[in-house]
Formats: structure tokens, sequence, C-alpha cells
């Protein structure tokens, strides 16, 4: 019995019901939690796909890490609830963004109905990573090998970042403002 | 999946959730007489022997008490937030194993629900979903209290989150994989190195987590204290700062899932550092002898020796797990309890080099071929 097609347009409709969630939704806090929603449905579709090893790293990099963060900024912050208040907006801003969604809707549905059906497979067939020991070792070779070099920059360019965010909260901490 | 495999799968999800729902009641027993035991009082010892009904007595309590909802909160999230701290507490211990394999005609049945090829990752991930049911609940509660306690709680977890899996880097490298289940079964041989030393044959011991990854075994047990908010880290509660912490606004069973979602993220810690350190469902050492013993004795057929051995696994997997809860206890009634500074100070300035030094000597020693 084959039940993966239920679970696809559970996680699906989830996902596009949270999403809509968070766009129309006035309160920041509430909007955040349902993002953690779509993210977690997400993880769900990909681990549908075979791909474990994407669906774990997405619940635990964005909905455990990185939206932790963002529920921290919006609470701590105090965002004010008015200036996400849709009835406050301009006529004309939301004319303009009603206008730019259901382009950006269209042009995806276009682009996928023009990309050809059957593509060849390439070498990481699910049987194929199952046989070389599963997604984790399949794509942590790949890393330490042949993508070397964009890992390595990548973990220098989070270096950079750590280091600059460390520096900011210093000079700040320095100049007595706080 | 044929329906064998349904039916294996859904018995063992079920041996779980029974596991998992009755450790609750036990431990919040073992708890009480454990404190009273410390501190030289009786403890409970009114119903039932020796006070045991007392769990019963309370969960009664709790689903018969008045339930109301506070006026000043947001009621959707106050009801969501103890549900969403007690799911991930449920979740995580799937990918534990319990006992080794059997093999049942052609199949091979292996005692864990779900053997995931991310295996450690997944714990990882589903406990860093528990936070949310925290702040939830503090934002929720619209009380100032509850909102420090649970940026306290939160903040806590997140930094040692940090440590915690670094610390655990370790052990995938030793054992070159992140299934708990090869982990479990690696720790099965006998380690012949102590550092560049060659050991004698008299000397070997079983190669458990503990003895090649001493320092993680450290950062890791601190980590988890820290993770499940249990003291000496219990910094979300403070009567004489915050009262009650996150959940300050809630009553009857809904603060009772909290409790329950604590004493379930212990057993999954329990469960991962007997994995992890203390060789998982490996048998004590003389435990082998006496399955030996037993199966000669009573001249078992193959499927009934392995039968009797899955027991022997699971008894030793039982009493490693026990011993880590009893642990829990053992800390939280004889240490004092940190200041949050001191918290945030051991857990980024000593846990974090530390884990990372951990990571370098590792690879190291890996390099040499010592572990």
């Amino acid at each position: 019995m084959d039940i993966s097609p239920l679970f696809f347009y559970g996680l699906a409709g989830l996902a596009i019901a949270c999403s809509f969630w968070v766009v129309f939704n006035r309160n920041p806090v509430s909007s955040a939690f349902s993002l953690v929603l779509v993210f977690f449905s997400f993880a769900g579709i990909y681990a549908l796909l075979d791909a474990h090893l994407i669906a774990t790293l997405q619940i635990l990099v964005y909905a455990g890490a990185i939206m932790v963060l963002f529920i921290f900024v919006i609470m701590l912050l105090n965002a004010d609830i008015p200036s996400f208040d849709l009835a406050r907006s301009h006529l004309f801003v939301k004319c303009i963004a009603g206008f730019i969604s259901v382009l950006l809707f269209g042009l995806f549905t276009w682009v996928f109905q023009k990309s050809p059906n059957s593509r060849a497979l390439g070498p990481f067939t699910v049987e194929a990573i199952e046989a070389s020991g599963g997604n984790t070792q399949v794509l942590s070779e790949l890393l330490f090998s042949e993508y070397i070099l964009p890992f390595e920059l990548t973990s220098i360019l989070l270096l950079a970042a750590i280091v600059g965010a460390v520096a900011l909260a210093k000079r700040k901490l320095a100049g007595g403002r706080f | 999946m044929d329906t064998f495999d349904w039916i294996v799968t859904g018995a063992k999800a079920a041996f779980l959730v029974v596991i998992l729902l009755h450790v609750v009641p036990i431990m919040a027993w073992v708890e009480r007489r454990g404190s009273a035991l410390i501190q030289n009082r009786l403890g409970p010892n009114r119903v039932g022997p020796l006070g045991i009904f007392q769990s019963l007595a309370d969960a009664v309590k709790f689903i018969f008490k008045e339930d109301p909802v506070p006026g000043h909160v947001e009621p959707f999230y106050y009801v969501l937030a103890p549900l969403v701290s007690l799911v991930p507490a449920f979740m995580t211990f799937g990918v534990i194993p319990f006992a080794s394999s059997i093999q049942l005609g052609d199949r091979m049945i292996h005692f864990q629900v779900a053997d995931l090829n991310v295996g450690l990752l997944y714990v990882f991930s589903i406990a860093s979903l528990g936070v949310y049911g925290i702040i939830m609940a503090g934002w929720a509660s619209n009380n100032k209290y509850s909102m420090l306690g649970s940026l306290r709680s939160s903040s806590q977890m997140i930094s040692y989150e940090i440590s915690m899996g670094l610390s655990v880097i370790g052990i995938v490298m030793v054992f070159s994989s992140v299934k708990l289940g090869d982990i479990a079964t690696q720790q099965g041989e006998l380690l012949t190195h102590f550092g560049p030393l060659l050991l004698p044959e008299a000397l070997q011991f079983p190669r458990w987590g503990v003895f090649v990854q001493p320092v993680g075994f450290l950062i890791f047990l601190v980590s988890v204290f820290a993770e499940t908010n249990r003291l000496p880290f219990d910094l979300p509660e403070g009567e004489s700062e915050i009262i009650a912490g996150y959940h300050l606004e809630y009553g009857s069973m809904k603060f009772a899932m909290f409790m329950m979602a604590e004493y379930l993220n212990m057993f999954t810690a329990s469960g991962l550092l007997a994995t992890l350190y203390l060789g998982g469902w490996q048998l004590f050492p003389g435990m082998g002898y006496v399955l030996h013993e037993v199966q000669a004795y009573f001249q078992m057929s193959a499927l009934a020796g392995d039968w009797t051995r899955i027991v022997f696994e699971v008894v030793s997997f039982g009493i490693k797990v026990g011993f880590f809860m009893w642990f829990f206890v053992w800390v939280r009634w004889t240490l004092p309890r940190f200041r949050y500074d001191q918290l945030m100070d051991l857990g980024w300035k000593v846990m974090l080099p530390l884990s990372l030094a951990n990571i370098l000597i590792t690879s190291v020693f890996i390099f040499f071929g010592w572990v």
C-alpha cells in the first residue's frame, strides 16, 4: 500500500495554508510560529523524497536555530503590532504587491509547464545512495572531496561574519551607548 | 512495506509509547523518594506500599482539577504550548535501539522503531523543536515572569545545544557512523589501544564510548542537564526571582504535560547517553556468561535462545538508562544551583572550547590510528 501521495498532499496543503497564515496574520510572533510549521512540512516532503539528511538539516537549521533567533528578535525588539496591520497600508502598495504575486505565480506555472517531463536520472538515485551507505555518507564524502574548496570558502565566509558581528558589538560597547 | 512490516513497526512503536508513558509517574515517585532519602526524610508513604501509588493519585488530581484559561492569555497558543513541548519529547526516542536484532524466518527485526541513516542528527533536530513549546508558553501567557523564564530557558538550551552537538562529533568520528544502531554494535568490540599504548590481552575492555571519549562524555553529560532544565541548571524556574517561569500560568493537566515533557526529555537523554557512551544494549561483563548458562540449562532452541538474548539486552539497556535517570535525581538533590551568568560562562567559555579541543585531539588520535 503506497500512502505517500496522501502524505504529500497533506504536507503540501499544510505548507501552503501556513504560508498564507504567515502573510495575512497581524501578529508577528504568530506569523513566525506559522513559518516554523511551513519549514516543518517542507522537511516532511524532503523525507518523502528519501532525502533524510536534507529533511533533518531543514529542521535542525531552519526550524531549530534560525527561527528561534527570529522569534527572539521579534520578542525582544517588541515589534509593534500596528506596523503589521494590513488595513493601514496604502491601497497602491497593496495593488502592486498583489500584481507582483500573481505575476510570479504565473511565471512559475509557465516554467513548470514548459519544462520537459522526463529527465535523465543523475548518478544519485535512491538505490545508488542506499548501496553506498546512505545520504549522510554520500553527501559528506562529496563535500570533503569534490566540493572541498567551496565548502571551505563558505566556512571562511561564516567565520568572517562571526568576527564582524563580534567587532560590531564590541565597538558599541566601547562607545558607552549601552 | 508489507503487512508484516507494518505490524512489526506498529508493535515496536506501541511498546515504546507504553514505556514512555510509564516512565513519568515512576520517575515522579523515584524523585520524591530519592529526595527524601537524600534529605533524611520519609517522602510519600501513605498511598500504597512505599507510597508507590502517590503518582497515580497525582494523575487523578491533575485530570480532575479545574482547568481555567486565564483571561489575559493568547488562548490558541496558550493551549498549544504544552503539546508542542510534549510531542518532540515523545518523538526523539524512536531512533534509539533498545536491543540488537533477531532473525525470524528470512527477516531481520531490529529493536529500534526507525533505523534512519541520519540517526543522531534526527535526535538533535527534533529535540531542538522542544524549545518552541517553552517560547510559546512564555509568550502566550502574557506575563512578565513567564516571558523572562522562557527567555532564560530557551537561551540556555540554545547555548548548550552547541557544545552538546560538538561533543558528539568525537563519537561519530571514532565509530564513523551517525546511525545509533551501528554505534551501539561497534561498542561490543574490544579496546586494544590506550592512546599510543597497546593493551595486553588481560587488560582489554569493551570499546564503550566512555572509554574512547571521556571528555566528550563529560561535556555531553553536563550539557544534558542544561538541555533538560534540571538542577543545577534549573534557571527557568526560581521562586524568589521569576516564580515558576514559563509554566507560571498553567495548571492541572497542562502543567502536567510540561512536567511529562521534562521527564521524557530526561529519559531520552539517558537513553542517548547509554547508547553513545555505555554501549547501549551491549551486555554487562558477566551477563554473557549467565546468558549462555541459562540457554544451556533450559536446552533452548535457537529461536528461544535468541529471544532470551533480547530480554537480557533490554535488561542491560534498562539498567544503564535507569542509572542515568537516578543520576539526574541524585545530582538534583545534591548540588546547589548556578547563577545565570555562571551558567552562560560555563557554556560558552568552558564547554564550547573544550568540545572543540576534544574534536581536534580525537582527530589527531584517529590520524595516528590510536582509537
